[in-house]
């Protein structure tokens, strides 16, 4: 190494590999303001960010200050005082004039903000619950998808769209549907007392192709003209109608259950060394097996419910994660989480620029993912077996 | 004196319909290291499993102290019996020191990574079992003799008090199976209790106080390795003719020779 030559001690790799992501992250959270449809140059999107946070904290500022309006003018009053420092305050805080069209300010803040807030949340999301689906069934070729989930997920959004149910509905459907078919595909599993991983996978190929010919059903007897296309839309996936909304209902789940499954990264390891070892180290692993697939298909379920069924990002950004930072979860964990925002997120700045319309998310994830997925089988193979 | 471990009456059954072993008995102290032998296929890695609890017996018990196995919970039994199994099959390419510092587990709660301390436990299992060339290879890139070391410096970072070992010698050259015997002799000397099965009388001769042979479904015989290893035993167990023959001078310890058919 020519680390000895600098006169700067080169900071820990792992920390420098997560200082990387994080950066890009962030990079590619702000290129995605500011590319699309709508010319707004960076400079602008700085103000009116600035502009918007500032705004956030003014008016944050102004309630104590209209609090105490009644006493403003009688400055002897400790009250008046108050209202008149905070109002101070604000002025002081507030030099950026919005010299911008509000019609900027609307796509920044009301399209692009949550659009991308929604497809970080979701490619983090798909990308925490591949990992752990991979080692917890020790195989690499699988991913969140494997128990069933996006194929209940599926049945409930062409059930919620074929009752004309509003979107809210539809969520709601495709969330419960698809707990609904990994929760059989758990019970199945329970009837086979050996081989725990392996039973539990061949459940959810059981589970996975019967809520499959459920929706080709619903496919089949859907209306060709206006029924149709929007299940077909919903299941390649797509953030087009991404709110801040979304944001709200499904973060929370979404975050508990991450930070679950980031907190037991160790045992994760451990269960990745198969039941009996992980057992014989002191890991109830059918209780933890359990915990691990509740939140991860938490997670799948509230992501696939707002953006519709987005394929390989939770087979792919694993593999890419542990070429970087290796197979262990505690470094892992966070790697695919910061890789699969950053993926998503870019996926979906091809999907809405890239021609005149919006490109569904699945097809240009299959479109990246597939030769990727091809390198890294090459690349990795001596480390499977 | 309370044994430290004991079986009693230990039956069990994959199918429930066929015993792999019936109404077994023994116990194990303090500082035992305890061989069974046996032909393939009688049950020896089952009896095994079944005491650090990855089996659950059909009928009898298994106790700890006076604990019933099957009433602790898994984390509790991990800090008392450690497993080493004989096979094993790598998936991730973590590295030797990363699958070594796992047999800390049991001493962490839930949500907790090892610690600066464990990687000290970790690291001098390591330097015992003699892998600190390999410590920061990825696993799956070692022999199977260099992945039973590995595994054997898990189960050393676990601390338990009872030992389990399915064949620790089955993958390793000549001088990595005396340096294992060593190290489970070294063990019991601290009062570790050992229970290894293997297919070299040799090395019950070696290292057990308590050799036990297991043939249909139960122990043949049990006993010292002096009283349980004749010729006359081993060929009731393997079918085979086997000498058991005296070296003095600085040997000083009972060797077997297998015979040729030819031979005899």
């Amino acid at each position: 190494m020519s680390g000895e030559h600098l006169a700067v001690k080169p900071i820990n790799p792992d920390l420098q590999i997560k200082l990387v992501l994080v950066a890009l992250l962030l990079a590619v959270f702000f290129t995605s303001l500011f590319i699309g449809r709508y010319d707004i140059d960076p400079f602008t999107i700085v103000m009116i960010l600035l502009a918007g946070f500032i705004d956030q904290v003014v008016g944050f500022l102004s309630w104590p200050a209209a609090a105490f309006a009644p006493w403003q003018h009688s400055l002897s009053h400790v009250s008046g005082f108050i209202a008149s420092f905070f109002d101070m305050i604000a002025s002081l805080v507030h030099p950026i004039y919005h010299t911008w069209p509000p019609v900027m300010e609307t796509v920044v803040w009301e399209v692009r903000f949550p659009r991308s807030l929604v497809a970080i949340l979701v490619g983090s999301g798909l990308a925490v619950s591949g990992t752990t689906f991979q080692g917890t069934f020790r195989n690499p070729l699988v991913s969140e998808s494997i128990l069933g989930v996006s194929a209940g997920a599926g049945v409930g959004a062409a059930l919620g769209i074929l009752l004309d149910q509003n979107s809210y509905v539809i969520q709601l459907f495709a969330f419960g549907f698809g707990m609904l078919a990994v929760a059989m595909t758990f019970m199945i599993s329970r009837i086979y007392r050996s081989n725990p991983t392996l039973v539990l996978v061949l459940s959810g190929v059981i589970v996975g192709a019967l809520f499959s010919a459920i929706t080709s059903l619903f496919k089949y007897i859907a209306d060709p003209y206006t029924k149709l296309p929007d299940i077909v839309f919903w299941l390649m996936g797509s953030f087009a109608r991404a709110s801040i909304k979304d944001v709200y209902i499904t973060a929370p789940v979404l975050l508990i259950s991450m930070s679950v499954l980031y907190l037991i990264r160790w045992r994760l390891n451990v269960l990745s060394m198969g039941d009996e070892e992980a057992r014989a180290l002191g890991i109830d692993t059918g209780r933890l097996r359990a915990l691990v697939i509740l939140c991860a298909t938490l997670i799948t379920a509230s992501a696939v419910c707002i953006s519709g069924l987005v394929g390989w990002v939770g087979l792919v950004i694993p593999h890419i994660g542990r070429m970087l930072v290796g197979p262990d979860h505690r470094k892992l964990m966070a790697a695919a989480i910061l890789i699969g925002g950053s993926y998503m997120l870019l996926v979906d700045i091809i999907c809405r620029n890239l021609t005149a319309g919006e490109i569904p998310v699945s097809i240009v994830t299959s479109i990246i993912g597939a030769p990727i997925f091809l390198y890294l089988l090459k690349k990795s193979r001596e480390g499977w077996s | 004196m309370c044994a430290k471990l004991e079986v009693s009456k230990a039956t069990f059954s994959y199918n429930g319909k066929r015993n792999i072993f019936e109404d077994i008995s023994f116990s194990v102290d303090e500082g035992d290291v305890f061989c069974i032998l046996g032909p393939n296929g009688t049950g020896k890695s089952t009896l095994l499993r079944c005491l650090c609890n990855l089996y659950r017996l059909q009928s009898g018990s298994i106790r700890i102290d006076g604990h019933e196995i099957s009433q602790m919970s898994q984390s509790m039994l991990a800090r008392n019996v450690g497993f080493i199994p004989q096979i094993h099959t790598p998936t991730f390419p973590y590295t030797v020191l990363e699958v070594v510092i796992m047999g800390r587990t049991p001493h962490l709660s839930m949500i907790s990574v090892p610690s600066e301390k464990d990687y000290i436990v970790a690291e001098e299992a390591i330097r015992m079992a003699d892998i600190e060339d390999i410590k920061d290879k990825p696993y799956t890139e070692l022999s199977g003799g260099q992945m039973q070391m590995v595994l054997l410096a898990r189960v050393l970072a676990q601390e338990p008090r009872i030992l389990l070992l399915d064949e620790p010698t089955s993958h390793l050259d000549i001088s990595h199976q005396i340096h294992t015997i060593e190290i489970t002799r070294k063990l019991a000397q601290k009062g570790i209790s050992l229970i290894m099965t293997s297919h070299f009388p040799d090395h019950a001769f070696m290292a057990s106080k308590k050799v036990g042979i297991m043939k249909n479904r139960c122990f043949m015989e049990m006993g010292s390795a002096d009283e349980v290893i004749t010729e006359d035993n081993l060929k009731r167990a393997y079918g085979s003719d086997i000498k058991v023959v005296y070296l003095g001078g600085d040997i000083g310890r009972k060797i077997t020779v297998p015979m040729l058919k030819s031979q005899s």
